[in-house]
């Protein structure tokens, strides 16, 4: 497995989007852009934005994930809602 | 539906059907799966009424331009309408723009007023480019208590009281500017007569006719020209009801077709193609026999659905598939970029018809339209009725550019009499796709390809080479150019389009992992749909015009035969 971040909240966003697209979580790193690195679509990465919400248990506009394509931006947009 | 030949402007035609249906539901808001707004049209009106006045007051005159902002939602038709009602000139932006892109449209329409949503302005107000903003009214939605708006007005505390006066325009009068692209390059505002609208709006229901108690799902955005025309005037001056999500997640877009009996929806081929990746994984779950059971069923709805579709019949051979999409889906309405024909069928073959159809926004909404007599995969339709569709130049095989000539054709692009001329010839749109009339002599039209140097997403984005160039300037190359790859490399075909930057080096520059990395880095910082897919090194200096333009044109003659696709390194 690659090496966990410092950061919880990346390291947990990392993994659900490992598992929820099932794919090796070490293929994954904190500036990877996810659209490519997972070969998802906006609608897909819609569906993890909900995965991310049930196990944050926060509740996320559409319009957080615009221009977000890093796990790392996204990780912040979750922190600031914790 | 009110008869649309004895009104002059869109706005009267509306401002009728707020009193004809009084009583029936026009609009319904969810977020997620909470109601949040149902108005019917007296509501609607009583709604628009307070802030028609108080555009009065802030002397919103006949012919002023006011853009809209805004995610899907009822504020956005609400303002609309009372726009309209006013004499204004509408301008939708594509709400998924950066802050940046807001501003320098907004600069270009020369908007007086504009109507936005709090998280879309705040990114607005925090723009270096902010300072130039010239609009002088703007009215936020959604603010949160105490937040500083910079001086704008909370859109739900913009209200006078007393009755409006009614702004009469005529049919050769501005109704919208719409841009098709141009946030980086040279901005293309299509400019769009209120006849345009009425006339696309006559065609388009008489194949597809709306009526009170239809359900309309709006997913697309409304400042795109099909959900603006079905999703807003379409349903309106029909009695109908136009249902908005505030989000766009699968589940809930699932559920809203079940919870609201959904009639009609418009979708984009993205779309589309998830829902069918979701029927797929629940059909591949059923046990061995239920699947055989499904299959045959299927496989008999195909053939008793060949000639035409049998939609009652279909609810009844195939209950548990109609009923996930709520049992009353008359057809899925597709377009906006190209869509793969298997997907098209996998649908039809449920029993759920799919209208394939295309258009462009200089052509107001849609040019053909499939009217499923029967139904065909592989064309986009046929020419709506009062539109011209000639292929001009044909070669051996009858493919060649399409040209378009209807009322609802846009009048020009907003200040630029020079792409208007290349673009409206003798009264014909030329609209750069390439396509020919099916062999079967049915009139159905079939798309193969671009002619002109831009892409169409999945998503239903154009993208324009010249808009995304900007993030790469600095590059450490001699130059650098984008291109759409079919630009560059003809090919007979739509789907799986990209765009391509081609860098020419230094002299003696290698081409190495630091500026691969500079590359990947610059281009991420490029929305996604907006991205390059690869690059490619050239070899040879660019031609340039006498003032150092890039010659594309002639660049792109180089390249084609000059370099194989293959040799396009994807990023």
């Amino acid at each position: 497995m690659s090496a966990p971040t410092n950061d919880h909240t990346l390291d947990e966003v990392l993994n659900l989007a490992a598992s929820h697209f099932k794919v090796s979580r070490e293929k994954l790193t904190p500036d990877d852009d996810f659209f490519k690195t997972l070969g998802i679509d906006s609608l897909q990465a819609l569906d993890l934005l909900t995965r991310l919400e049930h196990h944050f248990r926060i509740e996320l506009p559409d319009y957080e994930l615009q221009g977000v394509s890093d796990f790392r931006t996204l990780a912040n947009r979750i922190r600031a809602r914790l | 539906m009110l008869d649309l030949r004895q009104y002059a402007s869109l706005g009267a035609a509306l401002k009728d059907a707020l009193d004809r249906w009084p009583n029936e539901v026009c609009l319904i808001e969810a977020d997620r799966d909470r109601e949040k707004v149902r108005l019917t049209y007296s509501d609607f009106k009583e709604m628009a009424r307070p802030l028609c006045r108080a555009l009065e007051d802030a002397d919103f005159k006949a012919g002023d331009r006011a853009a809209i902002v805004m995610t899907n939602q009822s504020k956005w038709l609400i303002s609309a309408y009372s726009l309209l009602f006013c004499g204004g000139v509408l301008v939708p932006l594509d709400y998924k723009l950066t802050a940046a892109e807001h501003l320098q449209l907004l600069a270009h329409s020369k908007a007086r007023f504009l109507v936005v949503e709090y998280h879309l302005w705040r990114a607005i107000t925090e723009s270096p480019e902010f300072a130039r903003l010239a609009v002088e009214i703007v009215l936020v939605t959604e603010a949160p208590a105490g937040a500083d708006l910079r001086g704008a007005y909370r859109w739900e505390e913009f209200r006078r009281k007393g009755e409006p006066q009614f702004v009469a325009r005529q049919r050769e009068d501005t109704a919208c500017i719409v841009y098709s692209s141009g946030t980086g390059g040279r901005p293309k505002g299509c400019v769009l007569t209120h006849d345009s609208y009425l006339e696309q709006c006559v065609s388009l229901t008489a194949w597809y006719p709306f009526w009170p108690g239809v359900r309309y799902l709006s997913i697309l955005p409304t400042n795109h020209a099909i959900d603006f025309m079905v999703g807003f005037i379409g349903p309106f001056v029909c009695g109908a009801c136009v249902v908005h999500l505030r989000t766009l997640r699968p589940e809930f877009v699932r559920d809203a077709f079940v919870r609201y009996r959904i009639t009609y929806v418009s979708l984009v081929p993205m779309v589309l193609k998830n829902l069918e990746r979701g029927l797929r994984a629940k059909f591949d779950e059923l046990k061995p026999a239920k699947r055989l059971i499904l299959d045959r069923l299927i496989g008999l709805n195909k053939m008793l659905t060949r000639a035409h579709p049998h939609v009652e019949f279909s609810r009844r051979l195939l209950p548990q598939v109609h009923r996930a999409f709520g049992g009353e889906l008359r057809a899925l309405i597709v377009g906006g970029a190209f869509t793969d024909p298997s997907t098209l069928q996998f649908f039809y073959d449920l029993g759920i018809p799919v209208t394939c159809g295309y258009g462009l926004t200089e052509a107001c909404t849609a040019v053909t339209l499939n009217d499923l007599k029967p139904f065909r995969a592989d064309t986009v339709g046929k020419p709506l009725p009062g539109t011209e569709v000639r292929v001009l130049n044909p070669d051996s095989d009858g493919i060649g550019e399409v040209a378009v000539r209807s009322r609802a054709v846009m009048s020009h692009y907003l200040d630029d009499p020079e792409q208007t001329a290349q673009t409206i010839v003798e009264g014909w749109l030329l609209t750069g796709d390439q396509g020919r009339f099916d062999v079967d002599g049915r009139g159905h039209l079939q798309l193969f390809g671009r002619k002109k140097n831009m892409i169409v997403t999945e998503g239903g984005k154009n993208i324009y080479p010249e808009d995304v160039e900007a993030v790469f300037d600095g590059l450490p190359v001699k130059e650098f150019c984008v291109f759409a790859a079919h630009y560059l490399w003809a090919q007979n075909t739509l789907g799986n389009e990209m765009l391509v930057l081609v860098v020419r080096l230094e002299q003696n520059q290698q081409f190495d992992d630091r500026l691969r990395k500079e590359i990947v880095a610059r281009n991420r910082r490029l929305a996604d749909f907006k991205r390059v897919g690869g690059y490619l090194v050239w070899e040879k200096d660019f031609p340039r015009t006498a003032s150092l333009k890039i010659k594309r044109g002639d660049l792109a003659a180089e390249i084609g035969p000059g370099a194989a696709r293959a040799g396009v390194v994807e990023i």
